[in-house]
């Protein structure tokens, strides 16, 4: 058994040690906002926060985050409310089928704490998560947008 | 529509709802569900007594906006309130049942709105018809005298009003009118007005509405590994390394494929690794890169192949022309790569089969677990989800459907088979490799009087529907070059000469138009230059008295206007220009890709102009967004940075596009 804080809210899980946190979190804990879409560190989908940084998660071994305080986009919105970040995404429309978006709204959440102005280069320095369906304008558009919100 | 064997719905709700914690709705196959027993006024439309409007969608939504344009369509003849629509999924079992009421649910081709227009928005005008005839009866009055507006009827004279809520159920008795008159373009008041589309508030808080975040009681997990060679088979499998292994239940043996089946697909996903397996390799043993690029070559030189389109005298114009211009050009076989990879979930009892499956084309899924099981179509229940990417992969072909029911049977109970990501890239219905050998003889002016456009590679429908591919011509391979092409060439031939591999293809976001404009684009470009003309300027003088010519000088002067075509440059940086027609819309764009010195390119800006027809979903951003996605591959970066984010390799986010370089022959989009 594996002691996990997710969303605040602490869950045993009985994985083996060195099991992806992404399996964990979707499968065990039945959060499956987080995603998987490669599995090798390279697509972000499966972004979440462990104590406030981004991090993939599908590369990440729940022994290394016990104890530790993960967030997931279920519990990126406060008391409903949705973030700003959120709020922008949906005003820019930036999803279209909406799978890699999870893991772009984390890790623009991450950067916006980091950076709350960020420019252009220092999206694409942090941001390289991958959207299939090309949504990369939308998403930098919305980040300017949620900065400035 | 409630009804539902196996797993009943509701039970399947309580459960999801419950496993997820903090999911508050249930999962979203169906955005909604029409309320049980409210009146349905036509097979579209389902009206609730508290006037929430239920509006069935045939189509897919896989981010194209479907879920959202089609409704659009219904409630603007409809005249409700907007605010009260909800959406819903009509189930493949169902419309089987009732003769196929909502006609196709093929998703794919661009064709969803296209399709569209006629039925859904005869659909609307006709319950709001007999919603007014309802209202008008209840008062006794002449339905003429009656208007419907925002979900309310109105009688004119007295100004009484009734809800469409009020008067559904009566309505619903109502004989439909035969005839009903459309609202002309100009009185539209939903249609291309911006509302935002329907699902995307779900998107951005995770909630489960994909086919890989189904999940139901007693669901067991399923890790698939595919034969490596296409056509191969399945030899052998020593199970002997699984023994003692927590939570493996199962090792189904396919005809190509492996699947272990465990309580988590971690577990299963491990276990398969660890298997020993062997595979016989069969004909395609032997195939490589290369022996398909010399069987591709064959093809460029072949003295026969099917003609897509041929005009005036081939021979004679080469003859008459002033010089020759030649090229060759190839494309890879392209994997979609949707973000999701391929999944199915299914549960199997007895002749009976319940799916849940991110498809485009509900009814295929439907025949093809019937097919793989051997069982009545009409004992197959399909659940679709949303599609986390489409593309043209999850169409057609339903490969990953058979494996799924062929599982769950042995298995008996729900299993949720997951391909990882790189069983999914390498078991695609790929897009096609392709060849193209360009020859133009140009005149004294520099245009060409003669052009032959050959072409080879791997044909979709000989392989997935020979009759469509009849007498060796395969016109869907040659899409651009027939008479969608936006110049008219006084001789010209365009052949293809078919050389099917053994690899699977199948169809592609705008199919083989992603690679055949950048061929005749990249060969128009190389005649301008052998003639010292601008290719701007080339394009609009080839363009020249062309039927679509408004269309396509529309766009081709708006991207180059607002590109600032003939403007400077940097030193390194280059501008190309290209037009193109796919199913009625017409596209322009400008490139700016730069150069670097180790070969590096990137494009830091691309204007697209595009002539669509009616827009019908308007976007908060300025251009629809599907204009600039996926069709080229993403897999080469533009730009290379260390990523921040920990865990992570090296990425980028920038879109992607043939670089558009009037010098460019890459053998794929840069
Ligand atoms: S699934 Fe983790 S980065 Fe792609
Ligand atoms: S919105 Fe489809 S992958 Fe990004």
């Amino acid at each position: 058994m594996i002691s996990l804080t997710i969303n605040g809210k602490a869950h045993n899980v009985d994985v083996e040690p060195d099991t992806p946190l992404l399996w964990a979190i979707r499968e065990n804990v039945g959060l499956t906002g987080t995603k998987y879409g490669c599995g090798v560190a390279q697509c972000g989908s499966c972004t979440v926060h462990v104590d406030g940084v981004a991090m993939r998660s599908c590369v990440t071994p729940v022994s290394s985050v016990a104890g530790k305080k993960i967030t997931t986009i279920e519990g990126l919105a406060e008391n409903g409310v949705l973030t700003k970040v959120q709020q922008a995404w949906i005003a820019n429309e930036v999803p279209q089928c909406g799978y890699c978006q999870s893991g772009m709204i984390m890790a623009v959440a991450a950067l916006l704490k980091d950076k709350p102005k960020p420019t252009d280069a220092d999206i694409n320095d942090a941001i390289t998560n991958i959207c299939r369906c090309g949504t990369f304008q939308q998403v930098r558009a919305a980040i300017h947008a949620a900065a400035n919100a | 529509m409630t009804e539902t064997r196996g797993i009943d719905r509701r039970s399947f709700l309580v459960s999801v709802a419950a496993a997820g914690g903090a999911l508050t709705l249930g999962f979203g196959v169906h955005p909604s569900q029409a309320e049980a027993g409210a009146p349905e006024l036509t097979a579209w439309i389902v009206i609730a007594r508290d006037d929430t409007v239920t509006i069935r969608v045939a189509r897919s939504e896989m981010g194209q906006g479907t879920l959202t344009a089609l409704p659009m369509l219904v409630a603007e003849e409809l005249a409700c309130d907007w605010s009260k629509v909800r959406t819903e999924f009509p189930r493949p079992d169902e419309n089987l049942r009732r003769n196929r009421v909502w006609g196709d649910f093929s998703t794919g081709g661009s064709r969803s709105i296209r399709n569209s227009q006629e039925p859904l928005r005869k659909a609307g005008a006709t319950a709001r018809e007999m919603l007014i005839a309802a209202a008008a009866a209840q008062w006794n009055v002449p339905a003429s005298e009656c208007s419907a507006f925002n979900s309310v009827i109105t009688h004119g004279p007295s100004g009484r009003t009734l809800r469409y809520g009020e008067v559904a159920e009566a309505a619903a008795k109502v004989t439909p009118p035969k005839d009903v008159r459309l609202k002309d373009a100009s009185a539209w008041r939903l249609i291309g007005k911006p509302t935002g589309r329907i699902e995307v508030p779900d998107k951005v808080v995770g909630k489960p509405i994909y086919g890989i975040d189904v999940r139901l009681p007693g669901m067991l997990y399923a890790a698939i590994a595919q034969c490596p060679v296409f056509k191969g088979t399945l030899k052998s499998v020593d199970e002997s390394k699984l023994s003692g292994r927590r939570g493996v239940h199962n090792v189904v043996r396919l005809k190509d494929a492996v699947a272990v089946v465990a309580d988590r697909w971690w577990q299963a996903k491990t276990a398969l690794d660890a298997l020993a397996i062997e595979w016989d390799a069969g004909e395609g043993g032997e195939v490589s890169s290369a022996s398909i690029r010399e069987f591709l070559l064959g093809g460029l030189a072949a003295t026969t192949a099917g003609v897509g389109r041929a005009q005036g005298k081939l021979a004679e114009g080469f003859a008459r022309s002033a010089r020759r211009v030649e090229a060759d050009y190839a494309v890879p076989f392209l994997a979609h790569a949707t973000l999701e990879p391929q999944n199915c979930t299914a549960h199997v009892t007895g002749d009976r089969a319940e799916i849940w499956v991110p498809t485009q084309n509900g009814e295929a899924a439907m025949a093809s677990a019937a097919h793989a099981l051997g069982i009545p179509t009409q004992n197959v229940i399909v659940h679709k989800t949303m599609l986390g990417g489409g593309f043209g992969r999850r169409g057609v072909t339903q490969d990953f459907i058979p494996p799924a029911v062929l599982i769950a049977r042995e298995v008996g109970a729900p299993v949720k088979v997951l391909w990882s990501r790189e069983e999914d890239t390498g078991h695609d219905y790929y897009r096609p490799v392709a060849m193209a050998r360009m020859a133009a003889g140009l005149d004294a002016s520099g245009m060409p009087a003669a052009w032959h456009v050959r072409m080879t590679g791997n044909s979709i429908w000989s392989t997935l529907m020979p009759v469509a591919a009849r007498g060796g011509v395969d016109r869907q391979f040659q899409e651009g070059f027939l008479a969608d092409m936006p110049y008219d060439i006084p001789n010209y031939l365009a052949d293809y000469a078919i050389r099917n591999t053994h690899v699977p293809v199948g169809f592609w976001r705008c199919v083989n138009h992603t690679q055949n404009c950048f061929f005749k684009e990249s060969f128009v470009d190389e005649m301008a230059h052998a003639a010292g003309i601008d290719p701007l300027t080339y394009r609009r003088r080839l363009i020249g008295t062309h039927r679509n010519a408004n269309k396509f000088l529309g766009v081709l002067n708006a991207a180059a206007e607002r590109a600032g075509w003939g403007t400077p440059l940097p030193p390194g940086t280059f501008r190309g220009i290209a037009l193109n027609e796919a199913y009625s819309t017409f596209v322009a764009a400008v490139a700016e890709i730069t150069l670097a010195a180790d070969g590096t390119v990137r494009m830091p800006r691309i204007v697209v102009a595009l002539d669509p027809g009616t827009v019908v979903i308007r976007s908060p951003p300025r251009c629809r967004p599907r204009a600039r996605s996926c069709s080229a591959s993403p897999r080469r970066s533009m730009a290379r940075s260390p990523s921040r984010t920990a865990g992570s390799s090296s990425r980028t986010s920038t879109t992607t596009a043939c670089c558009g370089s009037p010098r460019c022959r890459r053998s794929r989009p840069c």
